[in-house]
């Protein structure tokens, strides 16, 4: 129903269009200088129809499946009236199945009676939307047609139009980014409802499973994220100290020494590293990069986990290499040339200029790459979850397994699971740190970014 | 005979040039090319030591080209290929052996924008000392970043701020702090690519007294857009047109009585 007012929609758009359009040719073809050209007077007439539609079916999506609900469960009769939600729920659900046919056996007398009200209330229901909602574009006709002359400013008024849309679309991004924030901070709430904060935070023991039956041994059930922290910074260490310099010096040879013609086929190259799948990351390190790992580590006499943090942490480098080294090819490019022409004329060497005048004038921006593939490595789920660990390890010996962040929130997550337990709910308040987290780190990269934009110029 | 345009002639005359004129840069026969576009044409010409040679012409007729080549700046253009033969004080600049880094050192240029270094008004300054370790001391180096700023007439209007950004002084602060950069490593050719071109009126009278005043201790080869600053300012003058040298010689004689024609249009405002 609600698809078919869609396509009454755009058939009523349509029709005020060209009917506008057709006025607006119209006065023009009767001698009149127009201020706005006919496609703006049906542009306009089309805004005033559907808006009026729009606004009714936003009134009547929340109110209708109410006022449907509500009637059904009137017309029950009374030794079926529902006691609890779970059977109201059940009724309901009883009735709409009956109503569409859909019912496997037979239902008895009340149910029937209930989907007759449930089919019937719905019809009102929609017939309301119908009749409301022509009467609003009729309404909006009206008005418009009335409106529409020779000198009236249909241009400007679109331009009203625009604007709304516009900020309708940058509201959704926005509002969405809020309620993914709220959403997760209310279920954290929960969690430190039923579980300290303070133990949360700081707590050295992480061991989620909880005990179902009394006589469960080792599952205590403590959720003391430090490890995960640990554990998350261990391997964005180990991966930034793989990006950080080859990502950087990757991109001050793209950008300085080499020529156009090697960088016309070496920066593609290097993208193409960007595409790759993180899964195919994941896996690269989980059967090449640990092993590869674990042999050397025990040739040389160490003990190696054979999902050590080092392999998931180099692979992990790798791949945000491009990240770094786009970013900060970027901002060296963005380094006036007469600033090198500049200490070239003083008789300074290319290594000389990039060291003393390039790099410290770029050095915000290129901070604010490093902070962004910081937030990035944080983030990144896929391959530590092939390649690192699932024990908590405290520790920051890169030849042992640790976890991350993101690997106990899949782990918490993935599989039959309950949302209300204190296992489920920890997932939430891991994934509200590591937004915090990363939010911070961008507000930080974009803050250095804006001040740095003020340095020329 | 076309009227001449009525420009006051610097204050040196070709005469006094002339006593004084051992010959700093001597250039033959250079060719420049842009990948295939060939954009100088044997260009020969002699630059007085000690004087102010401006280059004229109208735009892209070579004489930017021209000014790159005599501190090797165009070696930094990968598409470049020069060809020909340039002296500064008797020994080829383009030899082989010679370190195109040192040849900066010796002859500084000023650009046509003032790009001050996003650092202090004395690391400015103490940029080329400090690259090429020409002082042993802190007070050293003090003593020539104040030298150089007081040479550029910059002193007296920043002496308080000196640690303060140099990229916040104004157009022709700038200029005359790129001046200073130039000076503080002591070259003894100063090339000028239209170090007018951004600034006021007035900023433009600053630069141009500041010039003059330079000619004492350097050799100042400038490429200018304004003909009247060439006079204002200059003791030859070289004309450009299309990637050729058309004419030179003392600037009163090439404001007076150029001897081609194309010159003598160029100079009358006809084309350019």
């Amino acid at each position: 129903m609600v698809s078919l007012f869609f396509l009454l929609i755009v058939a009523v758009a349509l029709a005020a269009f060209a009917f506008g359009r057709s006025r607006g040719r119209a006065f023009v073809g009767g001698g009149a200088r127009l201020h706005s050209l006919p496609v703006y007077h049906g542009l306009f007439l089309a805004t005033l129809c559907v808006l009026p539609m729009l606004v009714v079916l936003a009134a009547w999506t929340p109110v209708a499946p109410r006022y449907v609900e509500a009637r059904t469960l009137a017309a029950l009769p009374a030794e079926l009236a529902p006691q609890t939600t779970l059977e109201k729920e059940g009724r309901l659900r009883e009735a709409r199945l009956v109503a569409l046919g859909q019912f496997a056996g037979t239902p008895d007398a009340g149910t029937t009676v209930a989907a007759g009200a449930y089919a019937g209330a719905r019809t009102e229901a929609e017939v309301t939307l119908l009749v409301l909602g022509l009467a609003g574009a009729a309404a909006g006709f009206v008005f418009g047609r009335r409106r529409l002359a020779p000198d009236f400013r249909a241009r400007n008024s679109f331009e009203h139009v625009t604007k709304v849309v516009l900020i309708a679309c940058s509201g959704v991004a926005i509002l969405t980014t809020v309620g993914i924030v709220f959403s997760v901070l209310f279920e954290t709430l929960r969690f430190f409802a039923r579980y300290p904060w303070y133990d949360f935070l700081f707590g050295l023991q992480w061991s989620p499973q909880t005990a179902i039956r009394a006589d469960q041994v080792g599952q205590s059930g403590t959720f003391g994220a430090v490890p995960l922290f640990a554990g998350t910074t261990l391997i964005m260490l180990i991966a930034m100290m793989v990006a950080g310099p080859v990502g950087l010096f990757a991109a001050i040879y793209m950008s300085e020494y080499a020529t156009p013609r090697v960088r016309a086929v070496a920066k593609p190259v290097l993208e193409v590293l960007a595409g790759i799948p993180t899964v195919v990351f994941g896996f690269f390190a989980a059967l090449t990069v640990a092993p590869f790992i674990k042999n050397v580590g025990e040739s040389l006499g160490l003990s190696v986990a054979s999902e050590s943090a080092l392999a998931a942490g180099l692979v992990m480098g790798v791949m945000i290499i491009p990240f770094v080294s786009s970013l900060s090819d970027d901002v060296i490019n963005a380094v006036p040339q007469s600033l090198r022409d500049g200490s070239y004329g003083m008789g300074a060497t290319r290594s000389e200029t990039i060291k003393r005048v390039v790099l410290p004038a770029a050095l915000p921006g290129i901070v604010s790459a490093l902070m962004l593939a910081i937030s990035r490595a944080v983030g990144e789920t896929m391959i530590v979850v092939m390649a690192a660990g699932l024990a908590g390890n405290l520790t920051f010996n890169p030849l042992e397994a640790v976890t991350t962040v993101t690997v106990q929130i899949k782990t918490l997550l993935v599989g039959d699971q309950e949302f209300d337990s204190a296992k489920t709910l920890s997932a939430f308040a891991l994934g509200f740190v590591l937004f915090f987290f990363t939010l911070a780190l961008n507000i930080i990269a974009l803050r250095i970014v804006r001040k740095y934009r003020e340095q020329y110029d | 005979m076309t009227t001449m345009p009525n420009i006051e002639l610097a204050k040196a005359t070709v005469a006094e040039v002339a006593d004084e004129a051992a010959t700093k840069v001597v250039a033959r026969e250079v060719n420049v090319y842009y990948a295939d576009k060939h954009a100088l044409h044997d260009v020969s010409i002699d630059i007085p030591e000690k004087a102010v040679t401006a280059f004229i012409g109208p735009s892209g007729c070579g004489k930017s080209t021209f000014l790159r080549c005599i501190n090797r700046m165009n070696d930094t253009i990968s598409i470049c290929r020069v060809s020909g033969r340039i002296e500064i004080d008797g020994s080829d600049i383009y030899d082989r052996n010679l370190d195109p880094v040192q040849l900066r050192a010796k002859v500084g240029m000023v650009f046509q924008k003032p790009n001050p270094f996003p650092k202090s008004i004395y690391e400015n300054v103490a940029y080329g000392p400090r690259i090429h370790g020409l002082t042993s001391s802190k007070a050293d180096l003090d003593e020539v970043v104040t030298m150089s700023l007081k040479r550029a007439g910059l002193y007296e209007e920043v002496k308080d701020r000196l640690a303060s950004p140099g990229t916040g002084l104004s157009g022709g602060q700038q200029q005359r702090l790129c001046i200073a950069r130039a000076i503080a490593v002591n070259p003894e050719v100063i090339l000028m690519d239209e170090p007018c071109s951004a600034l006021d009126p007035i900023a433009t009278a600053k630069i141009e007294e500041l010039i003059d005043e330079l000619r004492e201790n350097y050799t100042i080869v400038i490429v200018t857009h304004s003909m009247q600053q060439a006079a204002r300012v200059s003791q030859r003058t070289a004309f450009f047109h299309l990637g050729k040298l058309v004419e030179e010689g003392p600037t009163e004689q090439i404001f007076t009585a150029p001897q081609d024609k194309r010159t003598q249009d160029y100079i009358t405002g006809r084309f350019g």
